[in-house]
């Protein structure tokens, strides 16, 4: 336990010795703001509550995180630390555990620097502080499960960018496949369980019972659940591309 | 059934015995595909030994490093660092060994000092023992001088020492070094040889290199890989006395002799006549013997004979070079060879 939050430490000093962090948080939260307040009309509105402002994370994040996932791996590949990372007394769980909980915890810390949004609606109105709170419970849950795709995806490749399109590709499958233009596809021909599975597998449903207030064991349990395959898939993606 | 020998993992599990070996590696194979990098490799180091691991590029040496530090899963085979085998006790072997592997990679955005606090930390090493350690291996290595300054923005030859730094941070009883003077001028090569010398007492060493000299100047045995399997096995002294050339007669003339080689011809164990790389045709002569032969006493008492003036005339020992040229085929000769 001690050699993953080793490892994540550095992981996360990583992030700050480069303009990335910086870059990223500024980018982060200056779209945050223009998706909330003029695509998302926060004002026009006239609710005390933050929907404007969640509801734009999943495509926020289905092109944010990959930028963060896409260096975990394939930078340590083509640097060939990751000899040097593998052959220290370290399981590969614990060293997969520490590099994603330090690209979570940047992206939490991003999350947390949006507490002006907070202040402001709180300022404006009376808003359940509650429902906002699970909001950002299931944002962070909905950026660990991109993340621990994009961390997999990261592995199976030594090139940032190509690791990047791909995160990109499988995060939007992911995101959309609750939306009508995926479930109509199949809902045709398809019997309603099938229709039912690909519709539960959408990051969009999950994200929006727990933005709503909601939060049911099933949402948190379903974004877990993706987490830790995707971390498992990623040490069978690093097993079998070391030798490469 | 009662005369059957004990199975080697009792003897390999013997630590402390100063006879056990401490790096074991039996019938080591690997395959990558249809490709076989390293094709039944075996050979133990025991404590005090430092041993030398040649072999052109191509032939396994990193492949079998890469193994024995627990990077790569061997195809078949079994490997041994300090009792713990690497395979089913992979985090206690680990913990034994320090490795350097090629190209000795490091964070490039950390300093030298944050990097071998990570690797002190990772490794569990005490706050005061790795604080220890990181004073003892930045005087030994030298690296004071760029303490602080991101390892990217240093030259090859202090990362090159980072790395060396990293590998012998928690003092392990096991180390592979692939490579570890590349890229070094000769004045730190020399330091980096010291360096192993000093330690080579109390660990064992095994360190792959292109360099020939490296391995008569550090190495108390040297290994040589040709197409993954051992080609040859012994003290360096031993494999230079293979060479072809060894206890041949290598002269200089005053004057141009141009038929020498006849002139030699029936001295006893004298087999050829060459001129060494070099040479000026006509004045210099390497004389070479048949197997085992002594030949000196021979060619100078011709020489006497016939009257031809000797400016110098020395026994030649022979090269590792002309043994692993020997031994070894050239990376052209070969196909689908990987890195």
């Amino acid at each position: 336990m001690k050699s993953v939050c080793t490892i994540a430490r550095r992981e996360l000093a990583g992030y700050f010795a480069t303009p990335l962090a910086y870059v990223f948080i500024i980018v982060y939260l200056f779209l945050t703001g223009i998706f909330t307040f003029y695509v998302g009309n926060f004002f026009e509105r006239g609710e005390a509550d933050l929907v404007p402002f969640f509801d734009f994370h999943p495509w926020l994040y289905l092109f944010l995180i990959p930028a963060i996932a896409m260096r975990l791996w394939a930078e340590e590949r083509k640097s060939g630390t990751i000899e040097l990372l593998l052959t220290l007394p370290v399981p590969l769980w614990a060293a997969i555990t520490g590099k994603f909980l330090a690209a979570w915890g940047f992206t939490a810390i991003a999350l947390a620097l949006t507490f002006p949004m907070w202040i402001t609606v709180n300022y404006l109105g009376q808003p359940d502080n509650g429902v906002i709170l699970a909001g950002y419970i299931g944002s962070l849950l909905m950026a660990g499960a991109y993340l621990a795709i994009g961390s997999c995806l990261s592995a199976a490749t030594r090139n940032q960018v190509v690791a990047f399109v791909l995160t990109v590709v499988v995060c939007f499958l992911f995101t959309v496949s609750g939306a009508p233009m995926v479930l109509d596809a199949f809902s045709g021909w398809a019997p309603q369980a099938i229709v039912d599975t690909v519709a539960s597998f959408s990051f969009l449903t999950h994200f929006n019972g727990i933005v709503a207030g909601v939060i049911e064991a099933k949402d948190i349990v379903f974004f877990a659940t993706l987490i830790v395959a995707a971390l498992a898939a990623n040490a069978i993606v690093i097993d079998m591309k070391k030798a490469s | 059934m009662l005369d059957e020998p004990a199975p080697r993992d009792a003897r390999v599990g013997a630590v402390g015995d100063a006879a056990a070996p401490m790096i074991e590696i039996v019938d080591l194979v690997k395959r990558f595909g249809p490709f076989t990098a390293v094709d039944g490799v075996s050979f133990a180091v025991g404590r005090g030994e430092v041993l030398g691991f040649l072999g052109p590029n191509g032939a396994g040496k990193s492949t079998t490093m890469k193994m024995a530090a627990g990077f790569l899963s061997p195809t078949r085979g079994r490997i041994a660092i300090a009792g713990h085998d690497v395979e089913t006790d992979a985090i206690a072997a680990k913990r034994a060994l320090g490795y350097l592997p090629e190209g000795a990679p490091a964070y490039g955005d950390m300093t030298p000092r944050s990097f071998l606090d990570f690797l002190g930390r990772v490794r569990g090493l005490e706050r005061a023992v790795l604080a220890r350690r990181l004073a003892q291996v930045v005087e030994e290595i030298q690296l004071a001088a760029v303490l602080d300054q991101p390892i990217e923005t240093l030259s090859k030859g202090f990362k090159r020492r980072v790395g060396l730094a990293g590998a012998i941070l928690h003092d392990p009883p096991c180390l592979i070094l692939d490579e570890p003077t590349d890229g070094l001028d000769p004045n730190q090569k020399h330091e980096v040889r010291n360096l192993i010398r000093r330690m080579a007492p109390d660990k064992a060493i095994v360190v792959s290199t292109h360099i020939l000299e490296e391995v008569e100047a550090v190495c108390s045995r040297a290994v040589i890989i040709d197409r993954g399997r051992v080609v040859a096995d012994g003290r360096p002294a031993e494999l230079v006395a293979r060479s072809p050339f060894h206890n041949g007669v290598r002269l200089r003339l005053l004057a141009t002799v141009a038929d020498l080689g006849a002139r030699l011809a029936d001295v006893p164990g004298v087999t050829r006549v060459v001129t060494p790389e070099a040479g000026t045709p006509g004045r210099d002569f390497l004389v070479v013997p048949a197997a085992g032969a002594s030949i000196i006493e021979g060619v100078a008492a011709r020489l006497r004979q016939t009257g031809i003036a000797i400016e110098t005339m020395a026994v030649e020992h022979g090269k590792l070079e002309d043994v692993f040229r020997d031994l070894t085929t050239s990376d052209a000769a070969r196909t689908g060879a990987r890195p």
